[in-house]
């Protein structure tokens, strides 16, 4: 790509210079509001030479300015209807305390709920909108209406039909009702039936478990696998099995709950680095093995880098060569969360580590889930045969949770095969082929278009930035009148300046689909001020036609 | 001149404020240059080895630093060289015994298939048989064809089918509360209804028999964890008397101290019932709020299925919060919690398990529905139930060896050794013969496993017998008399 300020040389000692100097000149994106545009070419020495590029443009001053303002005007009236709620000049609408517990201590602070009351509340019918189909490239959308400004809704009866869907982690659309595609998964259904009524380790593993790992583990080209029945327990159930006192968690700023979560319950310290920035990283890996444990000052038992392969809210891949070069160098061990990226990036669907071209190996533990890409639930941990056996006997879910629901099992097992081509088609290497495509064409589209949007231009987790909180609520609501429905996200899930609408591009999701999303997208782009970007087509002239021919073979 | 340079290093020796010190030397120095051509040549050199001396006195140590530590790059290269972490995972023995588990072949109904052998099962706790059950599987096959499998999102991102919504509007009926709000996930359901109220800070007593999803929840809450000892009330008002006079002491504090107890309604780790009468009754006197835990009781107790409430005859709107799973009575997957909207509404944007993962599928919770419409249908079924539980319940008494825990209408009764045979692995080792013998003879059991470093209280292993409604006496008799026959040949 003809960039010319990404980086790509040989060499990561070089590539760590170039970032300390865009560090020094002010345009890394934490420091504050600032601007410039972030664009880095993570290059990785022998293995992998191709540059890939990552944007975090940052938008003008003013539109911060603004932000600010409409949290500031949202506060005040916040604070202005909280005083008449007080007074009984406003009804409230919230549930009370029962008469008889009126003298416990209160359950919820009452300005712990201040931002759900007077803020989200305002556009809470953008969240939770109840469908009633398949959450396919296009769903049916149950109607509802507001008769208290949100506090209730109420059903109509309607449907929405034919609503595209940009919001579902339905990457490579195997969320399908399909009766062929479904025939394995109707047949284990109507054998096993649903439930389980017992763990892994009592009278819960199934052969369809044991034919399941054994998929898992071909599929990912590693010893052995594990697999769990819900993906947020992957995380929060197993880290605790693998780290615990008096070892350390390095973890990325930005990684998502069930991760921390996880690593709080496991007891171990817990050190965050800036989100993907590998200076950082290797700061707190050299810090820690020169200085060891806090006041103790003992040597840290292990150390263990908890990373996910996409980001779900950034749109961003791990850096994952220069990761993976400084767990060598320091000896730690690196927790990989494919939940994103397993099935949605790599040549074959086999997630960032085939995108980077390296070898499993390379990743101490392997985790991903089944939720996204496949279409099912749950989650698998893979590795080496000592980590799983180890799991197996270790693992809080092993031991204490139900395990995975068989025909569930087996919606991940036909997925799997139809992606490695054990069915006899090319439909699954169609479908990421497809995937790559169609979030290409969109994220290039955007940016024509002048959108500011995050993240790396392989990555189907598209965010668009709205930066004001009254643009969150106008902009679902006018897609939805559109007959599109998106994924909008504000504060806490990001920062408070930064609220943004989040597109999850689909394998299934046709051109005609995404123009349609597209043209709706620029004019209300134009309507609601939404194309921050400096950044637009007449600058970088030469950085379309090469991607344009880029698409064209 | 001398005397006033002379009062300067004084001033100087008596270490008054340096800075000070420095601009009056300067001074000094002008003064001198404009005396020095008048003055006699040894006031000079007195004068310039005074000034010498004040020097020496601004620019030498007045106290001894501490030795700096700072380590330089090579030593810093050579900490990083030395340092040898542990091994991510210690090497497990191949003997293990969660190494070698029961592998079951088809599905784990009422006839269950366990290592390639055909056993009567005695392990799942499929309580009303709806594992199995046409009709479940027939709502599961329709939802199926609906939906497909997953739900590719949280509940927040499209991730809210209608039939999630009908079960959560079922389950409230069901359990006769104003709202109930569903997990995908058995175990995530309390382990994350607790820290979605319970904050560092805030007071939680529990029972120590509590099962693991509990202690997990109380965890990750960072809350501060009072144990009393299993159903033992007096230890409890003993532990909120306590907490009074502490409380009485700083009232300030105590506004703002959320407190809980934290119970379960059957226990899984003893297979008894808590004291749920005598709980309320501290609830009000000392002002807590009860959460329940009620996996197990839930469609086993009470009339209609409705768990400890029912069971006692308790208003529900007494219990601040219920959480059970839907793993157990309605062979499903996933959890739910109930109780008034007031408390259950917080934990759709707080409850992280519920915010943060994707949705049940919907074919799940379609057969949830469907099996609460059979439990709706059939409430007989609980008495039978019970009947079949207190028939073994009987029937296991005085095997002489072993003795039998828990209620006799707990459809999930433990069996552990009288004398421990010295250790804990020692003991584990016999159970697993006993229960070999039995897997032999075509009664499919199992030890209750625990990750023993984990466990806050570890109970003591047993075999837990699990009983069904589809187990039929004579088979309740059969593993009677096998488990009796299987301890005589183990033991002596």
């Amino acid at each position: 790509m003809a960039n010319p300020s990404a980086v790509c040389n040989g060499h990561l000692h070089h590539h760590h210079q170039k970032q300390n100097n865009l560090l020094k000149s002010g345009i890394y994106k934490k420091n504050g509001i600032t601007k410039g545009m972030k664009k880095n070419g993570v290059s990785n020495g022998t293995l992998h030479k191709k540059t890939i590029t990552e944007h975090f443009e940052q938008a003008p001053m003013y539109v911060a300015v603004l932000t600010f303002l409409g949290f500031g005007v949202g506060t005040i009236f916040g604070y202005l209807r909280d005083f008449m709620r007080a007074w009984g000049l406003e009804k409230r609408n919230v549930a009370a305390e029962r008469e008889q517990q009126k003298d416990f201590v209160p359950l919820y602070q009452d300005f712990e709920n201040f931002y759900t009351r007077n803020l989200y509340m305002r556009i809470r019918d953008n969240w939770n909108r109840p469908i009633c189909s398949v959450p396919g490239p296009q769903f049916d959308l149950m109607e509802r209406v507001t008769d208290d400004y949100n506090w209730t809704f109420r059903f109509t009866g309607r449907t929405i039909k034919n609503v595209i869907n940009m919001g579902s982690y339905n990457y490579l659309g195997f969320a399908e009702t399909d009766v062929n595609a479904l025939k394995t998964v109707t047949i284990e259904l109507q054998k096993y039936g649903t439930g389980i009524c017992s763990t892994r380790q009592e009278m819960g593993s199934l052969d369809k478990h044991v034919e399941l790992e054994k998929l898992v583990a071909k599929f990912l080209g590693v010893e052995d696998a594990m697999v769990f029945g819900m993906g947020f327990a992957t995380n929060s159930m197993n880290i605790p099995a693998l780290v615990g006192k008096g070892c350390l968690i390095l973890s990325d700023e930005l990684n998502h709950t069930s991760l921390v979560l996880g690593a709080r319950l496991s007891g171990a310290t817990i050190r965050i680095f800036k989100h993907n920035n590998m200076q950082s990283l290797e700061k707190l890996l050299r810090d820690a093995i020169i200085y060891g444990q806090p006041r103790s000052r003992r040597a840290w038992r292990k150390i263990l880098i908890l990373v996910e392969g996409i980001y779900s809210m950034e749109g961003s891949i791990v850096r994952l060569p220069e990761i993976v070069f400084l767990k060598k160098k320091y000896k730690a061990y690196l927790y990989l969360d494919e939940a994103h990226s397993i099935g949605a990036v790599g040549a074959t669907g086999r997630g960032v580590v085939e995108y980077f071209g390296m070898s499993p190996d390379d990743v101490d533990v392997l985790m991903g889930t089944f939720t996204k890409s496949f279409g099912a639930a749950g989650g698998y941990i893979a590795g080496k045969k000592d980590l799983v056996d180890f799991l197996r006997t270790h693992s809080h879910s092993a031991v204490y949770a139900t395990s995975m629901c068989p025909p569930v099992a087996e919606q991940i097992i036909r997925a799997m095969k139809c992606l490695m081509g054990l069915d006899g088609t090319t439909q699954g290497l169609q479908r990421v082929r497809q995937l790559g495509k169609n979030t290409r064409y969109f994220r290039r589209r955007l940016h024509e278009m002048g959108f500011i949007i995050y993240g790396n231009d392989d990555s189907p987790v598209v965010p668009l930035l709205l930066y004001m909180p009254g643009k969150i609520g106008a902009f679902a609501r006018r897609m939805l009148e559109k007959n599109i429905g998106v994924v909008v996200v504000g504060f806490p899930a990001t920062p408070i300046t930064e609220s943004r609408a989040r597109f999850c591009v689909s394998a299934a999701h046709t051109r005609e689909m995404l123009d349609t999303v597209l043209n709706a997208l620029d004019e209300l782009g134009d309507f609601l001020h939404l194309k921050y970007s400096r950044y637009s087509k007449s600058s970088h002239p030469e950085l379309y036609e090469e991607t344009r021919l880029e698409l064209e073979d | 001149m001398i005397r006033f340079v002379f009062f300067l290093s004084v001033l100087v020796e008596t270490e008054l404020l340096c800075s000070v010190a420095l601009i009056q030397i300067e001074f000094c120095v002008d003064l001198f240059l404009c005396f020095c051509f008048q003055a006699p040549a040894y006031h000079l050199i007195l004068e310039g080895i005074l000034i010498l001396w004040i020097i020496r006195l601004l620019f030498s140590k007045t106290y001894k630093l501490q030795e700096r530590s700072d380590l330089t790059p090579k030593e810093k290269e050579e900490l990083i060289e030395e340092w040898q972490p542990e091994p991510l995972v210690p090497p497990v023995p191949k003997d293990h015994p969660a190494l070698n588990y029961n592998i079951v072949s088809g599905p784990p109904t009422h006839i269950i298939t366990v290592n390639g052998k055909e056993c009567i099962n005695f392990a799942s706790f499929n309580f009303l048989g709806l594992l199995d059950n046409e009709k479940v599987k027939s709502a599961a096959q329709a939802s199926l064809k609906k939906y497909g499998v997953g739900t590719c999102g949280p509940r927040g991102f499209y991730g809210t089918f209608d039939v999630h919504l009908e079960l959560e509007e079922r389950l409230a009926k069901f359990m006769r509360t104003e709202e109930a709000i569903i997990y995908s996930y058995g175990f995530a359901t309390i382990a994350s209804a607790i820290p979605a109220y319970s904050k560092r800070g805030d007071i939680v007593f529990v029972d120590e028999a509590a099962c693991f999803a509990i202690q997990k929840g109380l965890q990750a809450s960072r809350s501060n964890i009072k144990l009393f000892k299993h159903n033992d009330m007096a230890d409890l008002e003993q532990l909120l008397k306590e907490q009074e006079t502490e409380d009485q002491k700083n009232p300030r504090k105590a506004r703002v101290t959320r407190r809980f107890i934290v119970v379960e309604g059957l226990y899984m780790n003893t297979g008894d019932v808590c004291p749920l009468p005598e709980l309320i009754k501290l609830k009000y006197k000392y002002k807590v709020r009860i959460f329940l835990e009620e996996s197990l009781s839930f469609g086993v107790l009470g009339e209609h299925g409705r768990g400890i409430t029912e069971h006692f005859g308790i208003n529900i709107d007494d219990i601040d919060l219920i959480s059970a799973n839907m793993e157990n009575s309605l062979a499903s997957i996933g959890g739910f919690c109930c109780g008034r909207s007031f408390i259950i509404d917080h934990q759709r944007l707080s409850g992280q398990g519920y915010c943060f993962s994707a949705s049940l599928p919907p074919l799940l919770a379609a057969a949830a529905i469907e099996a609460l419409n059979i439990m709706e249908d059939n409430p007989d079924i609980f008495q039978t139930l019970r009947a079949k539980c207190e028939r073994i319940h009987k029937a296991l008494q005085g095997i002489s060896g072993l003795k039998v825990v828990g209620e006799s209408f707990s459809p999930a009764l433990h069996l552990q050794l009288e004398e421990s045979c010295g250790s804990r692995e020692n003991d584990v080792k016999l159970l697993k013969r006993i229960v070999d013998y039995c897997m032999d003879s075509g009664i499919a059991l199992t030890q209750a496993r625990y990750l023993e470093k984990e466990e806050k209280c570890l109970p003591p292993p047993s075999i837990r017998v699990v009983i069904t409604v589809e187990q039929t006496e004579q088979e309740l008799d059969k593993a009677a008399s096998l488990l009796k026959e299987a301890v005589q040949s183990v033991l002596n």
